[in-house]
């Protein structure tokens, strides 16, 4: 059996894991398994910048990845960031199997308005199938509501769907690197709202 | 231009930098590619073509200033972004004053740089489209409807030629049908105002009035029915062409407004005040003796001096009927295609009577003449039967033609084969390069 490993790192939000447990299961038809891999956020601090550089968390993420692990999620608290952009909401390998997701910057109390945690899983749902669909080979998609539409604003995030377009599903589906299951459609819609 | 069409270059010497970039470009399906330092990114620029280059401007070796100049040299049109710390914000400008299209200051928002990719894709999709554009305008000039290898014909191409790229005001003259807006468009798409328009106004279809409006347009409530402002031919024109076809035909009132522009490149419009500066040509064509109607005192001596700078005659189809076969198939091609038939040709005995007959509409008339005669064509080949001609009377039989005209007409035909070179034509003749010196004397034909 393989699984997309979700791995939290340093996450003190609740009321995440079971939803995205569920997404990536219903999305792209993988069991999600949730465990704890060793990733040293000490190693990756930017003191200057006082962020976490998280092409370097992904490398740790990946170095010894289970037999069983399709993809690996990172979850984190910590705000992200690449060398030449201010931040990041997550990264992930183009066509490969690591993915980090940071919640700092999707948390409403980051922006100064009323914490709204349902809000919060919503965006780290959203987040975390864009950034898993990256690893499946999507481009940023241009299909507005997609959720593989590139959000560069949290507000861009609440603007689209947590459903992948009809053309980035059907390219998901065609994966060989997809195994057993059949994704199901229109997921987050049931789970969220 | 889809993503994948654009190709982006990042020279950086922090491998960090590259990387992050490379990747964030790539998720946006973006082909892209990196360089360590200026000597890498030339030899890329060498081995494929990028439409966008973003550099760092410090690097050891070659910095990226040095590195815009040489990629500008490479493709004027490519885009450059100079990356830059906070420190050297000073070069950056620098970059911006020599040619690169915006900086990014390290860390950049990542909002910013989606913007800004997304505008520098913008400017290299208008650029090219602009050099596109260019390419067509020149493959189309000279590629409209003036066919012929006749000598007359080819002394018109030549004048052309010589006009063209001057800012000259040209006067064109000839019948009806021979031509003179085709010339007039030859005149303007080879000049140096080619990518601004022209604007053709026929000056005999406008009342005085109207043509004044035309002209020079009008104010709202200049007069009953202006409800807009409207800008007219003369402002349309500004930077490109005016072509005044018909001058012949325009009243006296006119030709003195006409002047004082043509004079100060100055108007006002029609109820209005405000003084409109403008820069055309003037391109013009009359069918009509204006030297005569200077001597009537119908039309001004000094707007004639004005608009009759350079002079170029057409001459009329009877006068070159060498061109009339080429002339005929060109358009039985051309209806052919757009009234999607297999007529290829013209039947032996219908370009006989083609040849035959006088032409007084022209060109516009042997035009007319092949688009009936394709309408009720069945085979390959245009028929005796499909045609019909306007002015049957203007048909001269061959039979009537004098020994005198036959020889006359022969000795044209083949000096405009051979260019007009004497020494060709006689032995094509089979007579003595003097008795054709003769023969061109006693007819009163031009070498």
């Amino acid at each position: 059996m393989a699984y997309i490993y979700i791995v939290p790192i340093e996450t003190s939000t609740e009321g995440w894991l079971e939803p995205l447990e569920h997404s990536v299961q219903s999305v792209f038809g993988v069991q999600a398994k949730c465990s704890r891999l060793p990733v040293d956020l000490g190693a990756v601090y930017d003191e200057t910048r006082a962020q976490y550089n998280s092409s370097e968390i992904l490398i740790q993420l990946i170095a010894d990845p289970p037999a069983d692990a399709v993809k690996i999620l990172g979850v984190t608290d910590v705000d992200l960031f690449i060398p030449i952009l201010t931040f990041v909401f997550g990264e992930a390998q183009l066509d490969g199997i690591g993915a980090v997701v940071s919640l700092h910057r999707l948390n409403n109390g980051f922006y100064g308005m009323p914490e709204d945690n349902r809000l919060l899983v919503e965006r780290m749902l959203k987040e975390s199938v864009h950034e898993l669909g990256h690893t499946f080979g999507l481009l940023h998609c241009t299909h507005p509501g997609c959720v593989l539409n590139a959000s560069t604003y949290v507000e861009d995030i609440d603007q689209k769907s947590v459903d992948m377009c009809p053309q980035c599903r059907a390219h998901v589906q065609a994966r060989p690197d997809l195994p057993g299951g059949t994704p199901t459609q229109g997921f987050g819609s049931t789970v969220l709202k | 231009m889809k993503p994948a069409d654009i190709g982006i270059l990042i020279v950086d010497d922090e491998a960090s930098v590259r990387d992050a970039l490379c990747k964030w470009f790539q998720f946006d399906g973006y082909r892209v590619d990196t360089a360590e330092d200026a000597n890498a990114a030339l030899q890329k620029l060498q081995e494929k073509s990028w439409d966008i280059v973003l550099l760092d401007i410090k690097m050891p070796g070659m910095d990226g200033l040095e590195l815009q100049k040489r990629v500008k040299q490479i493709d004027k049109n490519i885009i450059t972004i100079i990356i830059t710390a906070f420190g050297s914000v000073e070069s950056s400008i620098q970059a911006l004053k020599e040619g690169a299209f915006d900086y990014i200051l390290k860390p950049v928002d990542p909002d910013d740089m989606s913007h800004l990719i997304r505008n520098a894709v913008e400017q290299r999709r208008l650029l090219c489209e602009n050099i596109q554009l260019r390419q067509h305008i020149e493959d189309i000039s000279f590629a409209d409807e003036i066919v012929g290898e006749s000598q007359q014909l080819n002394k018109v191409m030549d004048k052309v030629a010589t006009v063209a790229p001057t800012d000259s005001t040209v006067m064109i003259r000839g019948e009806s049908g021979t031509g003179k807006e085709l010339i007039a468009r030859a005149i303007h798409s080879n000049s140096n105002r080619r990518y601004f328009p022209i604007i053709t106004i026929n000056c005999g279809a406008y009342t005085e009035g109207l043509l004044e409006s035309e002209l020079f347009g009008h104010e709202k409530g200049a007069f009953t029915g202006a409800l807009y402002r409207r800008r007219g031919k003369l402002e349309m024109a500004d930077k490109g062409t005016i072509f005044l076809d018909e001058i012949g035909n325009i009243g006296m009132k006119m030709q003195m407004d006409l002047l004082r522009v043509i004079e100060t490149r100055q108007f006002t419009r029609l109820g209005g005040d405000k003084v409109v500066n403008v820069d055309f040509r003037i391109i013009c064509a009359t069918n009509k003796d204006l030297e005569n109607a200077v001597r009537e005192g119908t039309f001004r001596e000094d707007l004639y001096y004005r608009l009759n700078v350079f002079s170029i005659v057409l001459p009329p189809l009877r006068e070159r009927k060498s061109d009339i076969a080429l002339l005929a198939r060109f358009f039985v091609k051309k209806y052919a295609q757009a009234m999607n038939k297999s007529v290829m040709d013209i039947s032996p005995e219908t370009l006989d009577v083609l040849l035959r007959y006088e032409w007084p509409g022209n060109v516009r008339e042997l035009r007319n003449v092949i688009e009936r005669a394709m309408v009720g064509a069945q085979g390959n080949l245009i028929e005796l039967k499909d045609l019909s001609f306007p002015f049957p009377v203007a048909m001269k039989p061959v039979e009537e033609n004098s020994l005198e005209e036959v020889e006359k007409s022969h000795i044209i035909k083949i000096l405009d084969r051979t260019g007009g070179n004497i020494a060709q034509a006689a032995g094509i003749l089979k007579i003595s390069r003097l008795t054709l010196y003769n023969k061109i004397e006693k007819y009163g034909l031009k070498k």
